[in-house]
């Protein structure tokens, strides 16, 4: 099959190669601008390079908390990862043994993803919106005093955090089921047959075996949820999420002091990345040593 | 330890094997509770809502459930006379973003897939280069958008690098701001929804069939076109799904990409949103969610969707 490189090769490369430095012309354009200098303005020639404004952005970008968007971004980012990871992981095992409705259940997940997520959006805004009129209404039917000053039950923990997970969770269960696909129920035979219990073999065996994989997932949920905007627009209260922020100030500020703020956020999600990869490979390595380790007499 | 072990496979040996299948039925339910709970919970109950809210009627201050089918006669406000509507040039303008996204993505999608399926022979090179291709969207989305704006604006690095060539004299205006802005935007945004797909769909592909073809005579355009595009027909129509629902449901990139000025559906429920009309919105979001199917279901009748997920 290996045949030396044809025309189609280098064309083909050529495309690639346009294509890459089309994706990366955006981001490198922020991270050099970010760097402008005092006087600089949004948009090239470089006047200097300096950190300016990174140091006004560290004050603060006018009336908007960017630090706190920022704060709730990431906590809501990490709940939305751990959520993903355990409801996909055990969704998984429920689709491996199958289940009446199970395919029902997935068309859900698919029809998740191919509803547009404004569509997602407004109905979730609209459910949390009746729900408080329903409150409201029980409160002074009954008169019962801790439901008197109820605000709204719309929040970053409540309605954000539903609609980021249709959002996630389809991509978590997607991902499962390719990697079920490739496990060998062998290993949990066999610790069956070594007399562990249900749980002991989930905890001993199939965790391990698949953590790479649980990373991945992981990970996935939480760059999704990080930069998630359409689906949160209309289902969250009056705190926003960072990319809420983010996309109000495109129309605001005027200084390079977003682009600051871009490189910022990069560098959060490749922080984020990172150290999924590199948990990965030293769960990888860390297996190939206890493996090594077992073969010793 | 042998004892305990031995223990075990005592007691595990006694349970009968019928109970025990009704248990890890049981368990089964039991672990897919939570998923099945989150879609009904936020997609099936919000879109039946959705469905309920868009026949209510509606004032300056509230909403009132009282049956109507005035809000999609709204939406259809004078679609019947001979010049178009809103609502009709408002679809007809992102049917056309549709069109043009896919008609870039599409072939350049491929073109990736193809060149990192079959051009590439290390595994590892080939996840190196898929990685670079994700790195870019680490940055939010919204930031990569405004990005543009040094790039194509009036005095952006593309108007001065052309004039500074000698090639135009005037700053094109129509770079920024424009529906070759939103276009550009999309495909920067929503190509690699269609790069993952079909890259899936030839990685799946028997390599005995191309050389099968060329042994038969087969010349490369021939086994492109009878072999492996028909091949990768799946991960081509998941891909196009993957599009059309981002491009028809889209708010964000119509708004900073044409500064404000080009209309799109998602836009119209946002500003109705934004004003408190929310059977207006409900509407206008159920007559989207009835487009987008229908496109879906064209696209899904090119194949046979279970086969492939």
């Amino acid at each position: 099959m290996d045949r030396p490189r044809g025309r189609a090769f280098y064309l083909l490369a050529c495309v690639f190669a346009l294509y890459v430095l089309f994706l990366y012309g955006p981001t490198l354009t922020i991270l050099a601008l970010s760097f402008q200098g005092p006087s600089g303005g949004l948009t090239f020639p470089m006047n200097g390079v300096s950190t300016h404004w990174f140091a006004k952005l560290w004050e603060g970008v006018g009336v908007v908390d960017i630090w706190a968007a920022l704060r709730r971004s990431l906590a809501l980012g990490l709940v939305v990862m751990a959520l993903t990871v355990t409801i996909a992981f055990y969704a998984g095992l429920a689709f491996r043994k199958g289940f009446r409705g199970a395919g029902l259940v997935f068309a859900l997940a698919v029809s998740s993803l191919i509803v547009p997520s404004i569509v997602v959006s407004l109905g979730i805004g609209l459910e949390f919106r009746l729900l408080d009129d329903g409150v409201k209404a029980l409160a002074t039917a009954t008169g019962w005093g801790f439901l008197q000053d109820h605000g709204t039950l719309m929040g970053l923990y409540s309605s954000a955090l539903g609609a980021h997970l249709t959002w996630t969770l389809p991509f978590g269960l997607l991902i499962m089921f390719a990697v079920f696909n490739r496990f060998d129920p062998a290993y949990e035979e066999a610790a069956r047959d070594l007399g562990a219990t249900g749980a002991q073999t989930l905890r001993h065996v199939v965790v391990p075996i698949l953590a790479p994989a649980l990373v991945g997932v992981a990970l996935f949920g939480f760059t999704l949820s990080f930069d998630e905007l359409a689906r949160t627009s209309q289902a969250i209260g009056g705190r926003n999420t960072l990319p809420l922020e983010l996309q109000g100030l495109t129309t605001t500020v005027t200084t390079p002091e977003i682009y600051a703020l871009g490189t910022t956020t990069t560098a959060f999600s490749a922080l984020a990345i990172g150290t999924a990869l590199g948990l990965t490979l030293w769960l990888q390595k860390r297996r190939a040593r206890r493996a090594l380790a077992g073969l010793r007499p | 330890m042998n004892d305990l072990a031995l223990s075990r496979l005592a007691e595990a040996a006694a349970s009968p094997a019928p109970s025990g299948r009704r248990r890890r039925r049981a368990l089964a339910y039991l672990q897919a509770a939570p998923l099945a709970f989150v879609f009904l919970v936020f997609l099936v109950v919000p879109l039946v809502l959705t469905g309920i809210v868009s026949l209510w009627e509606y004032n300056e201050y509230a909403i009132v459930p009282a049956l109507t089918l005035q809000n999609y006669a709204d939406v259809f406000d004078g679609c019947l006379s001979a010049d178009l509507c809103t609502t009709v040039r408002t679809y007809l303008s992102t049917l056309k973003f549709v069109a043009l996204t896919l008609a870039i993505t599409l072939p350049l999608g491929f073109a990736i897939a193809y060149f990192l399926a079959f051009h590439i022979r290390s595994n590892t090179v080939r996840m190196g280069l898929f990685l670079l291709c994700t790195i870019p969207f680490w940055t939010s989305n919204v930031i990569r958008m405004i990005s543009w704006i040094p790039l194509l604006g009036r005095n952006g690095l593309v108007n001065d690098t052309l004039r500074g060539l000698g090639l135009i004299r005037e700053p094109i205006e129509g770079l920024l701001y424009s529906d070759f802005a939103v276009v550009l935007a999309f495909v920067h945004l929503d190509t690699v929804f269609m790069i993952v797909p079909i890259f899936n769909s030839l990685a799946r592909i028997d390599r005995r069939l191309i050389e099968a073809a060329r042994d038969c005579g087969a010349s490369g355009a021939q086994t492109l076109w009878n072999v492996v595009l028909p091949l990768a027909k799946p991960g081509i129509a998941i891909g196009a799904i993957f599009v059309v629902t981002l491009v028809m449901g889209d708010f964000v990139t119509v708004g900073v990409m044409g500064g404000q000025q080009i209309a799109s559906v998602g836009k119209v429920i946002q500003v109705q949103m934004a004003y408190l009309q929310f059977p207006a919105a409900a509407a206008n979001a159920m007559v989207l969610l009835a487009a987008v199917l229908l496109m879906i279901l064209g696209l899904t009748r090119m194949i046979d969707l279970r086969r492939v997920l």
